[in-house]
Order: C-alpha cells, then sequence, then structure tokens
C-alpha cells in the first residue's frame, strides 16, 4: 500500500469525523484536518506512521473569505522518504491554536513566526514573541488586508473603497 | 496610530535566562547585530557564568525584507528575482526551488539540456557556498590564510555564473520552464578547467587545516548534536549529516534529474564542528564529481520549454509571427496563472532542506510564498548547541552551522 494511503487510513481510523478532506494534487497528498485535532495527528503520525521531522510550518490567509486562515504543516518520514501535508483551517476571529512543540520541538521557532506574520496564537507555546518584526510593532504583515507599503491611488470610482482601509494618523 | 512605546525589558526573556542572573552572578552580554563572527546580522543575547555560556537567546529579523510579501503583489516569474536576494550565497539554488515549485505547480516540462546545466550551476554554486563557509569559519579560528585562498578560487566559480548570466551573484538565470538562455561559447572550457583545478586546491585546504593542532583543538567534540536531537530540531543539509544521518534529498527525493548521476553522501560521527567541516569538504568533492558526469552527458538542444502559454517566445520569433507577438504581450504584462492549489517543493541547499511553499489562486501572482530555509531552522538549534561552551567556542560553532542571516530572515 502506498505510504500515504496508509496514513490517511490511520488518521481516517483514529479521528474518524476530525479528517475533513483529503487533497491531492500532482504527487502531493494533503489531510485537512479539524484544529481540535492536531496534537493527536501529529503523535499518531510520528509514533505509528514514522512522519519523524517537521519540514516546514506556515499560514495562507485568504481575507475577506472564512474560514480565514490556513495553517499547513509538513511533515518528512526519513525511512520512507516521503512528505506529507497537513492543513488546518481557522476563523478570522480570534485564530488559535495549540503548539505542537512537545511532538516536534522545531516547531517553536516557526509557530512563532507564523505568530508574528498572521497573529495567530499558539496555545501553550513556551516562548511566543515576535521572531522576524520588531517586539513593538502593530499589525501582522502576512495578513492580506495589511498593505504592501506603497500608497494606493485613489480614483472617482473607488476612492471610497481605498478611504475606507486607508491609514491616516488619527487623533 | 501608535500605542504607547514598550520599553523592552527583562520581564519578555524572563523564562529563558536563569534565576542566577537576577541575583547579578552571572552576566548578560549583547553579542551582535554588527559583530564579525555573527556572520550577518544575528544578535545574541548571552547569559555567561565567567567565560562560559549559561544560556544563548539568538535574536533574528534584521535582515527582515518582507520577500514573502512582496512577491505575493509580482508575477510568478517576475517574483523570481526576490528569490536571489534571500540566501545570497545559494543564489542558483534559490533560483532553482523557485522554478522548480512554478513547474510543478503548472505541470510544466523543462528540456533535458536545461535540467542538466541546472545541475552543473547547482553544483557549481554549492561549491562557492562551501567555500565561503571554510574561508569565514577558518577566519574565525584565525587562520586568516584559508580565507584568501578559498575566495580566490570562489572567484572562478562566480566568473563562470557572469559568463552565464551577466551577474557574479544576482544571477536570475533559472526560470520557470528552463533557463534564461544557452550558456555561452567558452562555458564548458571554463568549467573543466575549473574540476581540473579545484582537487588541488581542495587537498590544500585540508593540508592547512585537517590536522592542524590547534584547529582540530578548537573544533573537535565542540558543539555536538546528536542524530536524535538533530533530527527534532529540524536540522538538515550538512549539520545533520554530520551526525551520521546520511539524507540528502538529492538522493532521497531526487529533482532535476539527480538519480542520474552517481555521488556519494558523506557523514560524520560525533556531529561536533569538527565533522561538519569534514562533511562540508568531502561534499566539495561530491559536487565535482556531479559536475564532471553532468560535462560529459550535456546534450543539445533547446533550453526553455516550448509550451508558449507559460514561456515567452524567442526574439527571433517576434518579428515574422503574430502569434508569437501575442503570447510575448501576454505573458509580459498579465502573466501566466497557476491553478488554486498548493505545492511544497524541497531541494538540497548547500545550508540544507530549502523548501519553497507555493499556493495559486487562479490568477497570474502567487497568493502565497513560503520558503522554508534551512538558516532558519539551524539557528534553532544555537542555543541547545552552545550550553557550557566558552564564547570563542560559540563563534567556532555559529561559523560551523554557516547561517546566512538573508536567508533566515528573508
Amino acid at each position: 500500500m502506498d505510504v500515504h494511503e496508509e496514513a490517511v487510513r490511520l488518521l481516517e481510523s483514529e479521528l474518524g469525523e476530525d479528517v475533513l478532506e483529503i487533497i491531492t494534487f500532482r504527487d502531493q497528498t494533503t489531510v485537512v484536518l479539524a484544529p481540535s485535532s492536531i496534537l493527536s495527528a501529529c503523535e499518531l503520525l510520528r509514533d505509528q506512521a514514522a512522519f519523524n521531522f517537521l519540514a516546514a510550518l506556515t499560514a495562507v490567509d485568504y481575507w475577506p473569505e472564512e474560514p480565514r486562515f490556513k495553517i499547513v504543516y509538513q511533515l518528512y518520514s526519513l525511512s520512507k522518504q516521503v512528505f506529507l501535508g497537513l492543513n488546518v483551517p481557522l476563523p478570522s476571529d480570534d485564530p488559535k491554536i495549540s503548539t505542537i512543540e512537545s511532538i516536534f520541538p522545531n516547531a517553536n521557532w516557526h509557530e512563532r513566526e507564523v505568530f508574528d506574520m498572521f497573529g495567530v496564537t499558539f496555545e501553550g507555546h513556551s516562548d511566543l514573541r515576535r521572531i522576524l518584526m520588531p517586539h513593538d510593532w502593530q499589525g501582522h504583515p502576512l495578513r492580506k488586508d495589511y498593505p504592501l507599503g506603497y500608497e494606493e491611488v485613489q480614483f472617482t470610482f473607488n476612492f471610497d473603497e481605498i478611504d475606507k482601509r486607508k491609514p491616516y494618523a488619527k487623533e | 496610530m501608535l500605542e504607547e512605546q514598550t520599553e523592552i525589558t527583562l520581564d519578555e526573556l524572563r523564562h529563558l535566562i536563569s534565576d542566577r542572573a537576577l541575583e547579578g552572578e552571572t552576566m548578560l552580554l549583547n553579542m551582535g547585530p554588527q559583530h564579525p563572527s555573527t556572520h550577518g546580522v544575528l544578535r545574541l543575547l548571552l547569559e555567561l557564568d565567567g567565560e562560559r555560556i549559561v544560556s544563548c537567546i539568538p535574536d533574528i529579523g534584521f535582515l527582515h525584507t518582507g520577500i514573502e510579501k512582496n512577491m505575493e503583489a509580482k508575477t510568478y516569474e517576475k517574483a523570481l528575482v526576490m528569490t536571489d536576494r534571500m540566501d545570497y550565497l545559494n543564489n542558483i539554488g534559490n533560483n532553482l526551488c523557485y522554478a522548480l515549485a512554478i513547474e510543478k505547480l503548472v505541470d510544466l516540462d523543462v528540456p533535458e539540456r536545461a535540467m542538466v546545466i541546472r545541475v552543473i550551476l547547482a553544483e557549481l554554486q554549492r561549491i562557492a557556498s562551501h567555500l565561503v563557509f571554510l574561508a569565514t569559519h577558518a577566519l574565525d579560528l584565525g587562520a586568516m590564510s584559508v580565507f584568501l585562498y578559498c575566495f580566490r578560487e570562489r572567484e572562478i566559480i562566480l566568473d563562470i555564473f557572469e559568463l552565464c548570466s551577466g551577474a557574479r551573484m544576482m544571477t536570475s538565470y533559472i526560470r520557470p520552464g528552463g533557463l534564461w538562455r544557452d550558456v555561452p561559447a567558452g562555458f564548458e572550457e571554463a568549467v573543466r578547467d575549473f574540476i581540473h583545478y579545484m582537487p588541488k586546491r581542495i587537498q590544500q585546504y585540508e593540508d592547512l587545516l585537517t590536522n592542524n593542532p590547534i584547529y582540530v583543538d578548537r573544533t573537535k567534540m565542540i558543539g555536538p548534536i546528536s542524530s536524535e536531537d538533530a533530527f527534532r530540531w529540524g536540522l538538515s543539509g550538512p549539520p545533520l549529516r554530520a551526525t551520521g544521518v546520511a539524507w540528502d534529498l538529492r538522493k532521497s527525493n531526487p529533482y532535476s534529474g539527480y538519480e542520474n548521476y552517481e555521488f556519494d553522501v558523506p557523514t560524520g560521527s560525533n556531529g561536533d564542528v569538527y565533522d561538519r567541516y569534514i562533511v562540508r569538504i568531502e561534499e566539495m568533492r561530491q559536487s565535482l564529481r556531479i559536475v564532471a558526469q553532468a560535462l560529459d552527458n550535456l546534450p543539445e538542444g533547446p533550453v526553455r520549454s516550448d509550451n508558449r502559454k507559460f514561456v515567452p517566445p524567442p526574439r527571433s520569433e517576434l518579428g515574422h509571427s503574430m502569434e508569437a507577438v501575442i503570447h510575448h504581450f501576454k505573458l509580459w504584462t498579465e502573466g501566466f496563472s497557476a491553478p488554486k492549489a498548493s505545492v511544497y517543493l524541497p531541494v538540497e541547499s548547500p545550508r540544507g532542506e530549502l523548501g519553497c511553499f507555493l499556493e495559486g489562486d487562479g490568477g497570474p501572482n502567487p497568493h502565497r510564498v513560503h520558503f522554508r530555509t534551512p538558516s532558519f531552522a539551524v539557528l534553532q538549534t544555537l542555543p541547545m548547541m552552545s550550553k557550557g561552551f566558552l564564547v570563542a567556542d560559540l563563534v567556532a560553532i555559529i561559523s560551523s552551522l554557516d547561517p546566512v542571516l538573508g536567508d533566515a530572515d528573508r
């Protein structure tokens, strides 16, 4: 049996309805999970499916859609030499998810980066501080509603729309 | 509106330092970000008991340039130039990683010749990067002559890049669908001269360092890490292989035709500074082997895909083909669009696993680009590795991990 299939079957049998969707694209498999099950999924994959390496952890912002955020985990199995993706959707209102530091210690900095760039809180994290931006920075730069830095040109047809989100010096 | 400025106090870092620091028994010392042996703009907050490190708190982000955010505002092809500036010792490797991710996302094939040239350049880049490692590592430990020799050899490689792309470092030579253009006349000869010249030089570096008692004293059993810990903490590349784990993405998950080349994956055993040095020296030799094989089997043919939906037509076609003009115009104004899906593509950079997470949204701009960079991963282990060692050892440990801060901060 294919390694991906094996892992997916393991997750489905143990987590049941928390496995929301299986995405296969090109030669990659990604499992979409409910936020509450990420810790048990990582533990299962590490202990029973030999996915013992957290390769990457990042997030995607779908503003203004809901669920707004998607946390992306890439696990790797050294013995089977395959990658497996895990996706977890999070709502825009108070996005939080439990940390996986206890399973993969290197999640520490990756989660700090996601916190810094997207404002997603990782519950139980040992050291949740900003990592790339200055400690007193306002906002989370990789969010889609965060301006790139240039001033948007206002024309008559989109004046009000831009005016609404344009940062002014407020009193 | 800015909220009132928060003072940086020790409270924020209270959980990272020991109780003895509050009593004044140990000293808190700031190292960097402007410090020659932090290899860029790495700042470390050290808690010292005399010369010994009690705890080390790395602080990164001084070179954060918002590359990921900027790439979201450009088309797929135009965003490529940003990747050069990420890990500035591995420009070709970054180009390759990003181009491969795009090719996977849109399912684009690359001609054989382009794949082989990519391998040649990526391996030359690996040698150039390891030369900078060796140069700065030796310089940090007081061996000035090695620094001069390594930069002399690196210049030859940069000249080859200049020959191909016109730029020594910011090459942007590897493009989605192939290469910018074919390599010029004289390329093969230049590379052959180099691989003939280089083995003697590598031997020379080894003569200077490998059995040098001063060097061995400064590096053996300094900053060791077990293979289990290395793996748990996400190390990859030479620092991981120095612990004895023979994991190389070129072998385990080959890309760009690496499965066609014969090469060994060198490993160490102790995972200390010395082993990392030995592994990198041996990797340079293996890279030369790969380059030699690739040169011998360099096929003729085009270097850009002829899929006109993704790759612009050559200049010569624009004069007589209306279709070519349309494609040219479309690709350089709007760009090509990619499906609403995501890919993760890892490659073996000189520093370890460099992964590109790329997500499209159906339009011509990437919805999200994320680079999983080896320097970011490796700096995280610094507190663990440096605990209990001297400040002078810390300098050796940092240089042995070979972090590039542009890579860590992006």
